[in-house]
């Protein structure tokens, strides 16, 4: 077994942070070496040196033992690195076969033969069992197809070593399944594997070697024989992770808010939420989950008023809105932690006393007659500081120099010392490090206990899981289902996120 | 009188004229959406064109040569373009913002220009021009030979831009990473297409003929320039590229049709109708909004107007 790629010391500096210190790293030939840490740890910074998007502040990269030096993208390609981002790179509006052919040196004619190109595209896309149409348009394909079309372009350029990044990040359970299967049958193919990601079980699912990262470096590489998921869990925090909530007891249950056929149509006229129907009580915690893109974002604008639905109803506090601004939602105990953190969430340039009281400026306690009441609101924010363990250096802080978990700190900190009767919350832990998670996390529970009713917008489906007691799967803006926490089951939700009917299982779907 | 309209606008002379007036909407038209479809904001068309026609007609009025005003029109108005690129790409500024600035510069330095060369009170300078080439043949098509064949030069340059400027899209590498660029350059960039270069020069080749079609306003025809003498074909070129939705087929259909209208217009007033003469005037450009209207921009390229830099580290 040969060494076909080896980093040595490499390190990669920003202006203001050190993305990667002195990281070794070999991969085998044939082999799938995972690249294991949590969000931030370096994990995909240092790829990008590989594949050419960054270069390294020092260090050395050798390919089948050679010293190689990678400037851009194109020389990675000509030395076989091929990436597959967590973002596709693939421009929606063009067919798959111009999808690979884009930016590829190789063909030196004017002019594009595309006819070829579809007939080589169709050839590999047979030889690696991914199904592709040569001829549609990215645009029109599910997830896990342009996944497949990413892993196709970077075989067509001839690539042996192939960079999976956070690859099941965007996939239903199934497509994932499937998705591992092409990577057996890459290695089998000869190619050699660099699976970047967070997730521990598709470690042991896969490879062969894991390296694992935290803070930018190595903390050890393991072969996966000898490992098991305990061990790299903490190597990957360095600490014991538990993800143990407390729970309390169920409370009775009132009506909070109810909402009736909601549809929403986005600028582009595309119905974003068609129909949609639900009620959420105080004291529970209603999941919603669901592959990104299949509403999310509309249905969580729509509940706090920040876009105009075309349909339906959402009634809150008794009363009956067919429109509803973000004033009526706020003022009626509907708090929001969007999904934007940075954009949406908070302003950034300002300072942590004047963020925590965006909502409720008004309100007695913070001005008078027009006038800010300068004093309370910095003991206001004094006070959640030390509540809610934010760290900063003083109320008078820029959000902009705190950390990602103390910025959705000061928003949760904000949105439940309201005292809110409804939370919304979108994708609260995104980019949040294991322990900013676990924190976030027990707050939901904690304001669920308290009797507040929480929806929980996440495509975390682990997320959603440890926390909701009722789980909705969204899928093309309408719910499949919405099942119990007593009676789960992924391999169900799996199906209802990739568009099955909870009903249509119910009468006798026969799994393929 | 319903009729003497309807003689005037079902005529070979019609036809002919449409043709010629739609000419400096398509050629501008072929020429922007390049920079469009690059996903670079080119509303400078305007300044462009009225830069091409004042050098167009100074290049021919000093050489006597029709053929070096074309040149010196593409030259002048590729140095505007290359202020909007640089500012646009290298600078990443407001692509709107830069592009008013060229048109008011434009329209400033082209009065300054022509008046201080030419004097205020010159009256009826003129300069050699393109006279109609009949295509021997084809010319003798019944009702369509003389209308589509007895034309200048910019109208067979328009004929022969508009399939080219579809192949270039469509069927080659340029094309597909043009379109790429102005869809998602990011994608676009780490597949190895130069994002910035690809912007760059589509503005500049959007100048060279937005250039051209300013030159077929000065020296085709009637041979003069006149003060803004472009008179917002520039935006109605713009205007045709996002009502034909970024294809050049449709951009030509478009600008066909503004061709017409503007034709109408000008029959309408030559026939003496009894309406006052700045309302057929106003035609070209009530159509304008009204099409901009009904038809929006859904269909721009998806970075049309965003600024890339492919060294955007975190």
């Amino acid at each position: 077994m040969s060494e076909i790629l080896v980093l040595k010391n490499i390190t990669k500096a920003f202006p203001k942070v050190i993305a990667n210190q002195d990281v070794n790293f070999s991969l085998q030939k044939g082999q799938v070496h995972a690249l294991l840490g949590e969000n931030g740890a370096g994990k995909t910074t240092l790829m990008n040196c590989v594949c050419g998007l960054y270069q390294q502040t020092s260090g050395e990269i050798f390919i089948n033992n050679q010293a190689v030096r990678i400037d851009n993208c194109s020389q990675a390609v000509a030395h076989g690195i091929g990436m597959v981002h967590q973002h596709f790179m693939l421009v929606p509006e063009l067919s798959v076969a111009e999808n690979v052919i884009l930016g590829l040196k190789r063909e030196k004619d004017f002019f594009i033969k595309i006819e070829d190109v579809e007939r080589e595209v169709a050839e590999l896309s047979e030889k690696y069992h991914f199904g592709l149409n040569p001829k549609a348009f990215i645009k029109d394909l599910p997830v896990g197809m342009q996944q497949r079309v990413e892993i196709l372009k970077v075989i067509y350029r001839q690539a042996s070593i192939i960079i999976l990044d956070e690859a099941t990040a965007v996939l239903t359970p199934q497509e994932s399944e499937e998705l591992f299967h092409i990577v057996e049958n890459l290695v089998k193919q000869e190619k050699s594997v660099i699976l970047i990601t967070h997730k521990l079980s598709e470690v042991m699912r896969l490879a062969d070697q894991v390296t694992v990262l935290r803070d930018g470096k190595v903390v050890g590489t393991v072969s996966k024989e000898k490992t098991n998921e305990r061990e790299l869990a903490k190597m990957m925090v360095g600490r014991d992770v538990l993800f143990d909530f407390k729970r309390g007891k169920e409370l009775e249950k009132s009506l909070k808010m109810n909402v009736e056929n909601l549809t929403v149509i986005d600028t582009r006229g595309i119905e974003k939420i068609h129909q949609l129907s639900f009620s959420l009580y105080s004291g529970e915690i209603l999941g919603v989950a669901g592959v990104d893109g299949n509403g999310q974002l509309e249905l969580s604008e729509a509940l706090t008023g920040m876009t105009t639905y075309h349909g339906g109803s959402i009634t809150l506090a008794d009363k009956t809105y067919k429109h509803m601004s973000t004033k009526e939602s706020y003022r009626n105990g509907v708090s929001h932690i969007p999904q934007d953190r940075q954009h949406t969430g908070l302003i950034m340039e300002r300072s942590l006393e004047k963020n925590m009281i965006l909502a409720d400026y008004w309100k007695k306690e913070f001005s008078s007659y027009g006038f800010l009441n300068q004093k309370s609101i910095t003991k206001h924010a004094a006070t959640l500081m030390q509540s809610f363990d934010i760290k900063a250096s003083s109320p008078l802080a820029r959000i902009r120099e705190l950390s990602g978990g103390n910025q959705q700190k000061v928003i949760l900190a904000r949105e439940i010392s309201r005292g809110p009767d409804i939370l919304i919350a979108v994708q609260p832990t995104r980019g949040l490090d294991i322990g900013a998670t676990e924190f976030v996390r027990q707050q939901l529970i904690d304001e669920r206990d308290k009797g507040t009713a929480v929806l929980l917008i996440s495509t975390e489906l682990d997320e959603i899981m440890q926390v909701a007691d009722r789980i909705a799967v969204l899928y093309k803006g309408e719910f499949m289902g919405i099942l119990d926490r007593d009676c789960l089951d992924v391999h169900e939700i799996g199906l209802m996120m990739a568009g099955v009917r909870k009903k249509e299982m119910e009468g006798g779907y026969d799994e393929a | 009188m319903l009729n003497t309209f309807l003689g005037l606008v079902f005529s070979t002379a019609f036809l002919a004229s449409s043709i010629s007036y739609a000419t400096p909407f398509v050629l501008a038209a072929m020429g922007g959406i390049v920079s469009e479809r690059s996903g670079v904001l080119n509303l400078g068309l305007e300044g462009m064109m009225l830069t091409g026609a004042l050098f167009a007609f100074m290049g021919s009025y000093y050489t006597g040569n029709p053929a070096v005003g074309v040149l010196t029109a593409i030259v002048a108005s590729m140095l505007l373009g290359f202020i909007h690129a640089y500012s646009c790409i290298e600078l990443g500024s407001n692509q709107v913002v830069t592009a008013v600035a060229i048109n008011i510069f434009a329209l400033g330095i082209t009065s300054a220009l022509f008046n201080a060369l030419f004097g205020i009170s010159a009256g009826r300078v003129t300069a050699p021009g393109f006279a109609s080439i009949r295509i021997p043949l084809l010319e003798k098509i019944p009702v369509l030979g003389t209308a589509l064949f007895g034309q200048n030069v910019f109208v067979y340059l328009a004929y022969i831009l508009v399939p080219l400027t579809y192949v270039l899209f469509f069927k080659t590498k340029i094309g597909l990473n043009i379109r790429a660029s102005g869809e998602f350059p990011k994608a676009a960039n780490t597949m190895g297409v130069p994002v910035e270069k690809v912007r760059f020069y589509s503005v500049i080749y959007s100048s060279a003929i937005a250039g051209i079609a300013g030159a077929s306003l000065s020296i085709a025809g009637i041979n003069m320039f006149i003060e803004n003498i472009s008179a917002g074909r520039g935006f109605i070129a713009f205007a045709c590229i996002i009502l034909g939705k970024f294809n050049p087929i449709g951009a030509t259909m478009a600008a066909l049709l503004f061709g017409m209208t503007e034709g109408i217009q000008l029959r309408i007033q030559a026939a003496g109708i009894p309406v006052p003469y700045q309302l057929p005037l106003m035609f070209p450009y009530i159509l304008t909004i009204v099409m901009l209207l009904l038809v929006g921009s859904k269909f721009s390229p998806q970075s049309w107007g965003v600024p890339f830099f492919s060294d955007d580290d975190q």
